[in-house]
C-alpha cells in the first residue's frame, strides 16, 4: 500500500477554502514566515537551493525551475529583469491555479517576491486568465493588502528589495498561455507565440531579460525554501520530486484537487481521492494524465502507471499539468476527441502553417469519424497529418492538437474501424458499452 | 572583425558570420531553401515553416530563417553543428507544409495573375507530393478593398503576413494587418479603406502568392509573354530602377529592380502605374496650329515651319527643358541653340536658382544609401514622401534601425516617421544657426549629420539666401569634411541635375526662365523652344510662337503653336542622372508613338533645316560629344558622394540678405499628377481621387 501524503507535508493548505484566504489567515498557515531572513540568503542561495529541491516546472512542460532561473543574466544592465508569472490557465481539465489564487493567493504572492529576487526583477507581472474574475479580486485584493502591509512595494518585507507586483487580466484566448505568446499580449500586442531563440531569459517582455512561470512553480518556492530542497526532494521517485497539486476530472465519484507527492500510482489517487471511477475501477474506459494536450492511456496502463514526469512520458504521455480526465466504459472516446480537436481548432493563433491548416483538417476528419463516414485508410492518413503538425510549428500547440488524437489512434483505433463498419453496415455506430453506475 | 562560425551544410563544413541565419549559411553552402514568409528586406515572421531544415540531434526541424548560426550548438564532439537540407527528414516537412498551404488554395491557377510567376506554384512542383488526401470542403475568404492599385482575392492568401510587415515596417503606415486566428485568420484593410501609402503597389511584388494582385493590370497578360527590359523611372529624381515588361509594342507593366543604393527592391505607386499614362493623350503626329486649331501636317512641314521660325533674331528666341527631357535631347538642344546664337535658355521651369556653382551645390551628396549612416538630419521645405518616396523610406529605415535624428524646417507633413517640427519658416534657420539648445545641440552631437533641401526652399525670391543659410548650417555642422559630405539638395524634377551638369541655364547675360517667360509677355522673345516643359501655366507665354517637342498632349502642347511628337521614357535610350548625380542608362522598351521620334533625332533632323547640322548622326556620337563636353555623364551607375567635399565650402553658396517669413511649402501639391504622363493616366486620377477623399475624410474627423 502506497503511504499517502500528511497534512503537514502538504504546501497548500487552504486548497480547498476552508479558511481564512487574507493576510491574516495566511500567515497562521505560515505564510509571509521569514521572508525577510530567505532573502538575506541571498540570490544564489536561493537557485541552488531551488536548484537541489528539484522542483520541475509545473506548468506542463516540467523544464527544471531552479535551471530556468539561473539562465537570467546574473548582472542586470540597462535592460530591467521581469518575472512574469503565467495564471493563464486554460488547459482543458485543469483547475489547480485557480483554487491557489482564490484560497492562498499569499504564497503565490510571496513566491513572487522571493523569485524576483533571486533574479533580480524589481517588477513582476501575474498574466491572469480573461474568465477568472473572482480570483481576479481575489488576487487584487490580496496585493493591496501586501502593499499595505509593507511586504511588497519599496523595501519589501524590510529587506531593501524594491518590488512591485502588477496584475494584468487576459481575454481568455488559450493561446496566451504559451509564455511567448502571453508576453505579447502583456505588450498588448496580439497574443502569437514568438519565435525562440531568442528564448525570453534573453529578450523577453519589451525585449528584456524575463522568465515565465507556472503560478503554482512560484507558490510553491517560499514553503521549499522555509522547510529545505531536501524534504521537498523527500516525495516522488528521482528527477520527479515534490508534491503536485492534482485535479481530477471525469467519471469519477468525487472530482477533486488534490495536493500530493509526484510519482503516486494513478489508480491510488483516483481511487483514495476521487472516490474512484464511477461504477468501480472495471468501469474505467482510458485517462487524460495531463490536462488535454496529452495522449489519453486506456486502462491497462492506468493500472500500474506512476504519476510522475518520467513514467507516463514511458507510456507515450505525459504528466502535463496533472489535469486528469477520467472517462468510463460509458464514454464515447472518438466523440470526445473530436470536441478536444475543435477545441485546438478553436484556439490555434492562425499564426503558422500546419497549426492553422492542419487543426481544421483533424477537426474535420474527426467529425466524420464520431460518425463513422470516413475510410479505414484514413485513419493512417489523419495520424499522418498529425505527424505533420507535430513538431513543425512555431510553439506546442500543434503539438498539442496532434497529440490527443495519436493516443486515440494509438489506443482505440478498433473503436474507430468498428464505427467506420458499422456506418456501412447500416448500424448505430456508438452504442456505450457499459451503462454507469448511477 | 566578423565573427566567423563553421557549420556543416549537407556534409560541407562551411565558415559563415555567425550572425547568419541558418538560411543564409545554407545558401552560402549553395543549398536552395524554400520559403515564403522570408523577405530579405521584411522582419522575420518565421510562420510559413516551409524552410524547415534538419539540425542533426535535435529532436524537431528547425525554421532556418529564423534560427541563427550563433545559435547553433556543436555536436557533442566538437564538431560544427549538422545541417541538412537534403534529408528525408526535411523532405517530409516540406511535403507536409505544402500541403497544408494547398489543403485551402483554391488553386485556381488558370485564373489567377500570379500565375507563372507564383513562389506558390514553383514550391509545389519543387517540393510538393503531387496529391492530395484533404477530401472537406476549403475554407473561402472575402476579398478586401486595399484601394485602386491593389486587388484581392483572399482565399488565396497563405497568410505569410509579407504585406502586413512591409505597410508596417516600410511604408510605415499600419493599415494591414492580420485579423482572428486559426483558421479564420485573415489579412485585411481593417475598414476595408484604400491603403494612403504612395509605397502600396509593393505588396503586390512581396505577396508570393495570388492574393495580393495588380488592379489596372487585371487579365491583362501572362508574365511568358511579356518582354522585359531594364530601364530607369522619371516619376522623380531619385532613378529607380525599373523593369518595362511590354508586349506587342505596348508597355504592360512596370516592376522595380534590386537596386541597393537607390531604391533597394521598392518602387512608388507613381513608377509602377504609370504604365496607362503612356497610351493616352499622346502626341503621334506632328501638328500646326492654324487659325487657332491643330492640324496634323508632315515631318517634312513641321521641321520647315520650326526652322523659319528658329533663324530669326537668336535674341527673341528661348528654349526650356522641362522635368522629363532625357540628357541627350538636352545636349542636342543645347547645341543648336549654341550653334543659333540662342543665349536665352534654361532647365528649370520651376525657377529654380540652382546652378552656376560647384556640382555639390546642388546634388544629394551624401546619396540615397548614405543616409543610413547619418545619425543627425534636417530636412528643409521638403515634403519627401511625396517629393522622392524612396528617399523617404531610406529615411525611415535609418530612422528605425540607427535611430536617426531628424528635424524639419518648413510645413510639416506626415512623413511616416517623427521628427522634431522646428517651424515653418526659413527664419528657424536662422535661429538654429545661433541656437545651443533643442536640435541644434544634436546636430553638434552628431558624428554624420546632414542636411537635405527641398526645392520648396529654392524656387522663392529668397530662395538664394535659404540656400546660403542652409549651407551655412552645414559648415558650422561640420557636414561637410573629408569622407563625409551631408549637403544635400532633394530635386524632384528627372532632368534636372543633366541640365545643370550640361549648364542648360542662360549663357552670359542670356535670360533665364523667368526672363524668357517675362520677354513672351512683353514681346521682346517671339519664339519658344519647350522641350516637354509642361508645368507652365498656358497664359504664361503670351504672344510668343511656342514650338513643343514632348510625348503627351497635356499643357505645354495645348499652348503650342507647333508640335513635334517625341517618344516617352520607355521609348527610347537615354541617359538619366538622378539627384545623387547618379548617371544612368535608360533603355527602349518598345518604339515611339505613330509617327513620334526620338527627342533628339527630331532635333538633329530640325538643325540641318537650320543650316546648323549637329556633329553626330546615331546617339552613340551624341554620347561621345556629350562625354568629351562634360565627363561626369561618362561615369555611369556611380554617385559621387563625399568626392571633392574638402574643397567644398557650402557657407559660400547662394546670397547673404533677408529671408522672408512665408513657411516652406513642398511644390508638390497632388503626388499623383506631377508630370504630363501621370496626368494622362486614369489610374492616377484614380489614386488621386482616392487620396483627396482620405484628406477630406481625415480633416473631417
Amino acid at each position: 500500500m502506497v503511504e499517502l501524503l500528511q497534512d503537514k507535508d502538504r504546501i497548500f493548505t487552504n486548497l480547498y477554502g476552508l479558511q481564512d484566504w487574507r493576510l491574516e489567515g495566511a500567515k497562521k498557515r505560515g505564510a509571509w514566515l521569514g521572508t525577510k531572513e530567505i532573502l538575506e540568503e541571498g540570490r544564489d542561495w536561493i537557485i541552488d537551493n531551488m536548484k537541489a529541491s528539484g522542483l520541475r516546472g509545473r506548468g506542463g512542460a516540467g523544464f527544471p525551475t531552479g535551471l530556468k532561473w539561473s539562465f537570467m543574466p546574473k548582472e542586470v544592465t540597462n535592460r530591467p529583469h521581469y518575472l512574469v508569472v503565467n495564471a493563464d490557465e486554460s488547459e482543458p481539465g485543469t483547475c489547480k491555479d485557480r483554487e491557489m489564487l482564490r484560497h492562498d493567493p499569499h504564497l503565490l504572492i510571496e513566491g513572487c517576491l522571493v523569485a524576483s529576487f533571486a533574479m533580480q526583477a524589481h517588477k513582476c507581472y501575474i498574466y491572469l486568465r480573461g474568465e477568472y474574475v473572482q480570483e481576479r479580486n481575489r488576487l487584487q485584493a490580496a496585493i493591496d493588502e501586501a502593499y499595505k502591509a509593507g511586504l511588497v512595494g519599496k523595501n519589501a518585507c524590510g529587506s531593501g528589495w524594491d518590488f512591485d507586483i502588477y496584475m494584468h487580466h487576459g481575454a481568455g484566448a488559450y493561446i496566451c498561455g504559451e509564455e511567448t505568446a502571453l508576453l505579447e499580449s502583456l505588450e498588448g500586442k496580439k497574443g502569437q507565440p514568438r519565435l525562440k531563440p531568442p528564448f525570453p531569459a534573453n529578450s523577453g517582455l519589451y525585449g528584456c531579460p524575463t522568465t515565465v512561470n507556472n503560478v503554482e512553480s512560484i507558490a510553491v518556492v517560499p514553503t521549499i525554501l522555509r522547510r529545505g530542497a531536501t524534504w521537498f526532494k523527500s516525495f516522488g521517485r528521482e528527477n520527479n520530486a515534490g508534491t503536485k497539486v492534482y485535479c481530477i476530472s471525469g467519471h469519477v465519484n468525487k472530482p477533486c484537487n488534490v495536493e500530493e507527492a509526484l510519482s503516486i500510482p494513478m489508480k491510488t489517487l483516483i481511487e483514495e481521492y476521487a472516490g474512484g471511477v464511477r461504477g468501480g475501477w472495471d468501469n474505467l474506459k482510458c485517462v487524460i494524465p495531463g490536462g488535454s494536450s496529452v495522449p489519453l492511456l486506456p486502462k491497462e496502463i492506468c493500472d500500474t502507471v506512476l504519476m510522475d514526469f518520467d513514467a507516463l512520458r514511458e507510456v507515450q504521455s505525459g504528466l502535463g499539468t496533472a489535469g486528469m480526465i477520467v472517462m468510463d466504459n460509458s464514454t464515447d472516446v472518438v466523440a470526445a476527441i473530436a470536441r478536444l480537436s475543435y477545441f485546438y481548432k478553436h484556439e490555434s493563433c492562425g499564426q503558422c502553417t500546419p497549426c492553422r491548416e492542419g487543426t481544421g483538417w483533424m477537426w474535420r476528419v474527426m467529425e466524420r469519424m464520431v460518425r463513422g463516414e470516413a475510410e479505414t485508410s484514413e485513419i493512417d492518413m489523419l495520424l499522418a497529418v498529425t505527424k505533420q503538425v507535430e513538431g513543425h510549428t512555431i510553439c506546442a500547440l500543434g503539438d498539442a492538437a496532434a497529440w490527443p488524437i495519436q493516443g486515440l489512434i494509438r489506443h482505440f483505433r478498433h473503436e474507430i474501424e468498428d464505427r467506420i463498419d458499422n456506418y456501412r453496415a447500416g448500424k448505430p455506430v456508438f452504442v456505450s458499452t457499459n451503462i454507469a453506475a448511477e | 572583425m566578423t565573427d566567423l562560425r563553421k557549420v556543416n551544410i549537407d556534409g560541407t563544413e562551411i565558415e559563415v558570420p555567425a550572425d547568419y541565419t541558418v538560411m543564409q549559411a545554407c545558401e552560402s553552402a549553395g543549398a536552395e531553401i524554400p520559403r515564403f514568409c522570408y523577405h530579405e528586406r521584411l522582419s522575420i515572421a518565421g510562420n510559413c515553416r516551409m524552410c524547415l531544415v534538419e539540425w542533426v540531434g535535435a529532436p524537431k526541424p528547425q525554421a532556418s530563417c529564423a534560427l541563427q548560426v550563433k545559435d547553433l550548438r556543436p555536436n557533442r564532439d566538437g564538431t560544427p553543428a549538422n545541417i541538412r537540407t537534403d534529408s528525408e527528414v526535411v523532405k517530409k516537412a516540406r511535403e507536409g507544409v505544402m500541403e497544408f498551404l494547398l489543403i485551402n488554395h483554391p488553386l485556381d491557377c488558370p485564373i489567377c495573375d500570379q500565375a507563372g510567376e507564383c513562389d506558390l506554384q514553383d514550391q509545389s512542383m519543387g517540393y510538393g507530393s503531387g496529391t492530395s488526401r484533404y477530401d472537406e470542403h476549403k475554407r473561402a475568404v472575402d476579398d478586401k478593398f486595399m484601394g485602386p492599385l491593389v486587388k484581392t482575392v483572399m482565399t488565396r492568401c497563405i497568410q505569410c503576413t509579407r504585406c502586413v510587415r512591409f505597410i508596417t515596417e516600410v511604408a510605415g503606415v499600419e493599415e494591414i494587418g492580420l485579423v482572428s486566428r486559426g483558421e479564420d485568420a485573415e489579412i485585411t484593410t481593417y475598414l476595408e479603406k484604400s491603403l494612403t501609402s504612395e509605397m502600396s503597389g509593393n505588396v503586390i511584388d512581396l505577396c508570393p502568392v495570388g492574393a495580393l494582385t495588380s488592379k489596372p493590370y487585371e487579365f491583362n497578360a501572362r508574365p511568358w509573354e511579356l518582354e522585359a527590359t531594364e530601364s530607369i523611372d522619371v516619376m522623380d529624381a531619385v532613378g529607380s530602377n525599373i523593369r518595362v515588361d511590354s508586349r506587342g509594342g505596348r508597355v504592360m507593366r512596370v516592376l522595380p529592380i534590386i537596386n541597393d543604393d537607390i531604391n533597394e527592391e521598392w518602387i512608388s505607386d507613381k513608377t509602377r502605374f504609370i504604365w496607362d499614362g503612356l497610351g493616352r493623350q499622346r502626341l503621334d503626329k506632328p501638328y500646326i496650329r492654324k487659325d487657332g486649331k491643330l492640324v496634323a501636317v508632315t515631318w517634312g512641314e513641321a521641321l520647315d515651319l520650326a526652322a523659319s521660325k528658329l533663324k530669326a533674331d537668336p535674341e527673341t528666341i528661348g528654349a526650356v527643358a522641362g522635368d522629363l527631357a532625357d540628357s541627350e535631347s538636352m545636349k542636342a538642344l543645347k547645341d543648336l541653340m549654341d550653334a543659333l546664337g540662342v543665349k536665352n535658355m534654361d532647365c528649370r521651369q520651376d525657377g529654380s536658382p540652382l546652378g552656376n556653382g560647384p556640382r555639390q551645390e546642388y546634388l544629394m551628396n551624401t546619396t540615397i544609401a548614405g543616409i543610413e549612416e547619418a545619425d543627425a538630419l534636417l530636412i528643409v521645405g521638403a515634403n519627401v514622401r511625396h517629393e522622392a518616396p524612396l528617399v523617404n523610406t531610406r529615411i525611415r529605415k535609418s530612422w528605425i534601425y540607427s535611430e536617426l535624428e531628424i528635424a524639419m524646417v518648413g510645413e510639416a507633413y506626415d512623413l511616416t516617421y517623427d521628427y522634431d517640427h522646428i517651424g515653418e519658416s526659413a527664419v528657424e534657420l536662422e535661429a538654429l544657426l545661433k541656437s545651443t539648445k533643442g536640435f541644434a545641440k544634436k546636430l553638434k552631437a552628431a558624428k554624420n549629420p546632414m542636411i537635405l533641401i527641398g526645392q520648396g526652399a529654392l524656387n522663392r525670391k529668397d530662395g538664394l539666401q535659404i540656400l546660403r543659410l542652409c549651407g551655412e548650417i552645414a559648415k558650422k555642422y561640420n557636414m561637410v569634411r573629408e569622407g563625409w559630405n551631408g549637403f544635400n539638395v532633394l530635386h524632384t524634377a528627372a532632368s534636372r541635375v543633366a541640365g545643370l551638369d550640361m549648364d542648360f541655364l542662360p549663357k552670359n547675360d542670356g535670360l533665364d526662365f523667368t526672363g524668357i517667360l517675362d520677354g513672351a509677355k512683353n514681346g521682346t522673345i517671339k519664339t519658344v523652344f519647350s522641350l516637354g516643359a509642361d508645368e507652365i501655366a498656358p497664359n504664361a507665354f503670351g504672344d510668343a510662337f511656342v514650338i513643343y517637342l514632348g510625348s503627351h498632349g497635356d499643357q505645354g502642347a495645348h499652348r503650342a503653336d507647333l508640335i513635334l511628337p517625341a517618344a516617352a521614357y520607355t521609348e527610347k535610350d537615354a541617359l538619366w542622372v538622378n539627384t545623387e548625380g547618379r548617371v544612368q542608362m535608360g533603355r527602349m522598351a518598345v518604339p515611339p508613338k505613330g509617327e513620334a521620334k526620338a527627342d533628339w533625332a527630331i532635333i538633329r533632323a530640325l538643325s540641318s533645316k537650320c543650316d546648323r547640322t549637329l556633329p553626330y548622326n546615331n546617339i552613340e556620337e551624341l554620347r561621345t560629344k556629350l562625354f568629351a563636353d562634360y565627363p561626369t555623364f561618362a561615369g555611369v551607375n556611380v554617385a559621387p558622394g563625399a568626392e571633392g567635399a574638402t574643397d567644398f565650402d557650402p557657407s559660400k553658396l547662394g546670397k547673404t540678405g533677408k529671408v522672408n517669413k512665408a513657411p516652406l511649402r513642398s511644390p508638390i501639391a497632388d503626388f499623383y499628377f506631377t508630370n504630363p504622363i501621370a496626368r494622362a493616366s486614369t489610374v492616377m486620377a484614380e489614386c488621386s481621387a482616392v487620396a483627396n477623399e482620405n484628406m477630406i475624410n481625415e480633416a473631417a474627423e
